[in-house]
């Protein structure tokens, strides 16, 4: 089926969400629709689903114009949404989430279980699903719940899918097998919407592009032509340069090292096993790896988050192996944790209290174990200005930020200790171009002050615009380290998976 | 942050959902510590329980009008505390020095039982100690008990907390009394019932459409049904009595099923609020479990915006649950009126409501589950009357305490940690 919208257009109070929106996405085809957080996607999407209605313009599905009044009108007509948030009940097997709403029912409302599985066996067979119908969800990865997010679409009849943001929960290998997925649908005449920032995504899957920036379609791209650059350019406004410019560094004495770290989990199975690193001044180290291979623990290890059952780490020629978070912290380590909402700050707090997490106990802010207001005040109006967090209101809740905006708030906070070893794990997960950019030069700047970096990322793109030397963790061991400049994608990727020599 | 996923064993459980299961350092902990628990019994009932008895414990098993007579069990007292407390001690050492592990809840039950056993048999020293009219009074106790919890577990289950169970069994123990003391038990037991049900929907009116604070709700239930029923009982009751003197349900005896000795009195020869508990134990789990009704019910109480995006109404659900459980809850306050005493007195459910929501935590949200844990706080409750009637030489008070105890133990320390529906009194805000 044949998707068009017309020209529409949806306004909240004081802002205009989307303006004058006109795509088409042709049958069988893959349309990604890109732009940065707050450029209008979700609100189309909305609009789409029947959760709101467009104050102008009109929906198409081959031709004929539709109205949907509820998410109920848009599932007839034919498009389902797989959430970026999986919408799942956990506790749940694969088939009860499945028929949710739509259940085979024998006399008296009693469900016919039979069926329910013969449904979702049907499908999964018939797409190349594979899923157990009787498994839990909170026990299936998340690339097999996404999976049962889409089996829950096509049960529903859905012929046109909206995917937001498929990919930013999952590992890679997951995401090569949503692409084959994906491939699927559309070799069965399936029209996919794809959402998403991550450009070489939309390069690799799309048949057309649409870009959006501030809530109007800025722009069409053909992706057998363009490149990165040429999207993200759209997306900004501006020239972007996804390349990070840095000079080689010039690594000088060892701030970090650790020998032998090992920890293990509860059952004593290793989570790390017999870790050995060291990070210098004036060096960008990063820690390349599939998630799940033991750089969360290793990050822990450092900050002291978790103990580790032997090997010694030690900072400035100190060991810490023992040493509390606080200690280590006050010694001068800052971390930027991997996860943002859970780990990096207090979503409820204002922008000003979250940026005072790590130093409200310390002179000017505290005397007498009261709060100094005023310097709080003045050093947070500092910290949003210096580290350009938008908008910068420092009463308004950390929550209320994007992602990337967020994350940059972190930043400031860990960036502006002058402190010898900055820790970033994931430092750009889920953000906008721009802010990506942004915190990617404030890491060189940062490296080139002479503080020891040491980078966590599972993007080998990231990797490899960052860093000055590469390890590679698999099952919890180093299994790699090349220097930046001696070594390819490819061979890291190899190691990643487990298969280097 | 601690729950560290070890990349390895992966590939395993990748499509089946299949956990590895391996003994962990919390679970050898806890096997110690519940193996010296059974160890510390099994010496409370060699070294305090056996110096206490001489002669035979006897047990009846039948009431004089039973149509099988069965003999009474007459057993050497101290003969059976010494072997009650050799398999404590076997069990115990077992627990501690190698662990039941899935088998723990299971041991851990039959070794409370056999504790209970000592208990009875320390008891019955001497005396006779008529075992079938305990259990039956087991089962006629503990059934406001298992429908307070039932009631409990169709709010929570659809997402909405009810704390004001106590509050729904006063009130249907009040409106009970006063409408089948006017139109005979019947009507009584329809207007319990009905009362819940009004209840109940001011529970769902507030939490779902008001969103107020579910657990504030209840106690405001609570306190309001406990000062009005006391109010209205010194202004009106006292002063028409024939207002409080409703008919009681007789014991219903079924036929043959009825006659089988022991089971028979306990099951089958009750009254018909007692039977009405079995059948809404049995269909409620059968309605949440097996039926569209119960999927989207426990949808909603698990991800009410899963369900709201498939077109299921949150608040329809929710409603009707509340409203159900507040039925069940109403009916279940009739048990202390109509069903045993016929008379209304002050504060008469004595925090059973509480109670059952206890046995609902410990039955794990589950009705056959929350039944199994109303027995064991109703056995309970009848030992301590029969205490009470035989001469032991420890204030019943204290009897009454022993379970709590247990009960306490073995949720803290020795369940697995169970878990509430995931949305569990969080109000739903359409977006």
């Amino acid at each position: 089926m044949e998707l068009q919208l017309r020209g529409i257009t949806k306004r909240f109070p004081g802002v205009l969400a989307n303006d004058d929106v006109s795509l088409t996405a042709r049958s069988g085809t893959v349309l990604a629709l890109i732009g940065e957080n707050g450029a209008g996607k979700s609100t189309l999407m909305n609009v789409l689903s029947g959760l709101y209605r467009a104050d102008g313009g009109e929906i198409l599905i081959d031709g004929v114009h539709q109205t949907f009044r509820d998410p109920g009108d848009a599932i007839k007509a034919g498009i389902g949404m797989v959430h970026q948030h999986f919408m799942l009940v956990p506790v749940f097997s694969v088939y009860e989430n499945v028929i949710l709403g739509v259940e085979p029912t024998k006399a008296g409302g009693v469900l016919n279980r039979r069926e329910a599985r013969r449904e979702v066996k049907e499908i999964s067979e018939r797409y190349g699903l594979a899923v157990d119908p009787d498994a839990k969800i909170e026990d299936l990865p998340v690339g097999i719940q996404q999976r049962v997010e889409i089996i829950k679409v096509l049960l529903r009849g859905a012929k046109i899918l909206v995917f937001d943001e498929p990919t930013a929960v999952l590992t890679p290998q997951e995401v090569e097998e949503f692409f084959g997925i994906v491939a699927e649908l559309k070799a069965r005449g399936a029209t996919i919407i794809f959402i998403t920032h991550k450009l070489k995504e939309a390069l690799a899957v799309a048949d057309d592009i649409t870009v959006l920036r501030g809530g109007r379609v800025v722009g069409h791209a053909d992706p057998k032509t363009a490149t990165p650059e040429d999207l993200a350019s759209m997306m900004v406004g501006r020239e972007i340069d996804l390349t990070v410019d840095k000079e080689p560094g010039t690594p000088g004495r060892t701030v970090l090292e650790l020998t032998d770290v090992t920890m293990v989990d509860d059952y004593g199975r290793p989570l790390l096993n017999k870790v050995s690193l060291s990070v210098a001044a004036g060096e960008i180290v990063g820690i390349a790896g599939i998630q799940g291979n033991g750089q969360t623990e290793l990050v822990e290890a450092i900050t002291g988050l978790l103990p580790i059952a032997s090997g010694r780490v030690e900072f400035d020629g100190n060991d810490i192996s023992g040493a509390s978070v606080r200690s280590r912290h006050m010694r001068g380590i800052a971390h930027v944790p991997e996860d943002r909402n859970d780990m990096g700050m207090v979503s409820s707090f204002t922008v000003k209290d979250n940026l005072m997490l790590d130093s409200y106990y310390t002179a000017p802010f505290s005397k007498g174990g009261r709060l100094q207001r005023d310097h709080i005040v003045e050093a947070a109006l500092g910290l949003v200005e210096a580290y350009d967090v938008r908008p910068p209101l420092i009463e308004n809740t950390g929550g209320a930020l994007s992602g990337g905006n967020a994350q940059k708030m972190i930043v400031a906070r860990e960036f502006s200790r002058d402190v010898p070893l900055v820790i970033c794990a994931q430092p750009t997960r889920g953000i906008d171009v721009g802010s990506i950019e942004y915190i990617h030069e404030q890491i060189v700047r940062k490296r080139n002050e002479g503080k020891a970096i040491l980078i966590v990322s599972t993007e080998l793109d990231e990797i490899f615009a960052l860093s000055d030397r590469i390890l590679v963790m698999y099952d919890g061991k180093i299994v790699a380290e090349r220097l930046a400049g001696d070594t390819t994608p490819t061979e890291i990727g190899l190691f990643m998976a487990g298969k280097g020599s | 942050m601690n729950q560290a996923s070890a990349p390895a064993p992966r590939e395993s459980y990748e499509l089946t959902g299949k956990r590895t299961k391996e003994l962990t350092k919390r679970q050898i902990r806890k096997a110690r510590i519940s193996g010296i628990v059974l160890l510390l019994l099994s010496g409370l009932v060699m070294l305090v329980f056996v110096p206490a008895v001489s002669g035979v414990s006897t047990f009846g098993l039948s009431t004089p009008d039973d149509a099988i007579q069965l003999d009474s069990l007459a057993v050497p007292s101290a003969g059976s505390l010494w072997v009650l407390s050799a398999v404590l001690a076997f069990l115990g050492a077992t627990q501690f020095f190698r662990g039941f592990q899935g088998k723990t809840t299971i041991i851990l039950g039959i070794s409370f039982g056999v504790f209970a056993i000592a208990l009875m048999v320390w008891a019955a020293s001497g005396q006779e100690f008529s075992l079938i009219s305990m259990l039956v009074a087991t089962v006629s106790r503990s059934t406001p008990i298992a429908l307070g919890a039932l009631s409990g577990i169709l709010c929570e289950r659809s997402g909405v907390v009810n704390i004001g169970i106590e509050g729904m069994l006063l009130g249907g123990a009040f409106t009970g009394v006063v409408m089948g003391s006017l139109l005979g038990g019947w009507v009584g037991l329809l207007a319990a019932t009905l009362t819940g049900g009004v209840l109940a929907l001011l529970l769902a009116v507030l939490a779902v459409k008001f969103r107020v604070d579910q657990i504030i709700i209840g106690v405001v239930i609570n306190i309001l049904v406990l000062g009005l029923t006391s109010f209205l009982t010194a202004q009106v009751l006292v002063k028409k009595p024939e207002l409080n003197d409703a008919p009681i349900f007789a014991a219903v005896k079924i036929p043959i099923l009825g006659d089988i000795p022991i089971i028979g009195p306990m099951f089958f020869d009750q009254t018909i609020i007692v039977y009405g508990m079995f059948f809404l134990i049995g269909s409620v789990t059968y309605l949440l479990f097996r039926t569209r009704w119960g999927l989207r019910t426990r949808a909603v109480g698990e991800n009410p915006k899963a369900a709201d995006s498939l077109g299921v109404s949150v608040a329809k659900v929710r409603y009707l649950a509340v409203i159900y459980g507040g039925m069940v809850g109403g009916f279940a306050g009739a048990w202390f009126t109509l069903g045993s005493v016929g008379r209304f007195d002050e504060n008469m459910t004595g925090g059973r409501g509480f109670i059952g929501l206890a046995a609902m935590i410990f039955g794990a949200w589950n009705p056959i589950g929350a039944f199994l844990a109303a027995l064991i706080f109703g056995f309970s409750e009848s030992l301590q009357q029969k205490f009470a009637l035989l001469d032991i030489p420890i204030p019943s008070e204290f009897l009454a305490m022993a379970p709590y105890l247990v009960t306490i133990v073995v949720v803290a320390g020795v369940v697995g940690r169970v878990r509430p529906p995931a949305a569990d009194g969080q109000p739903y805000e359409k977006q």
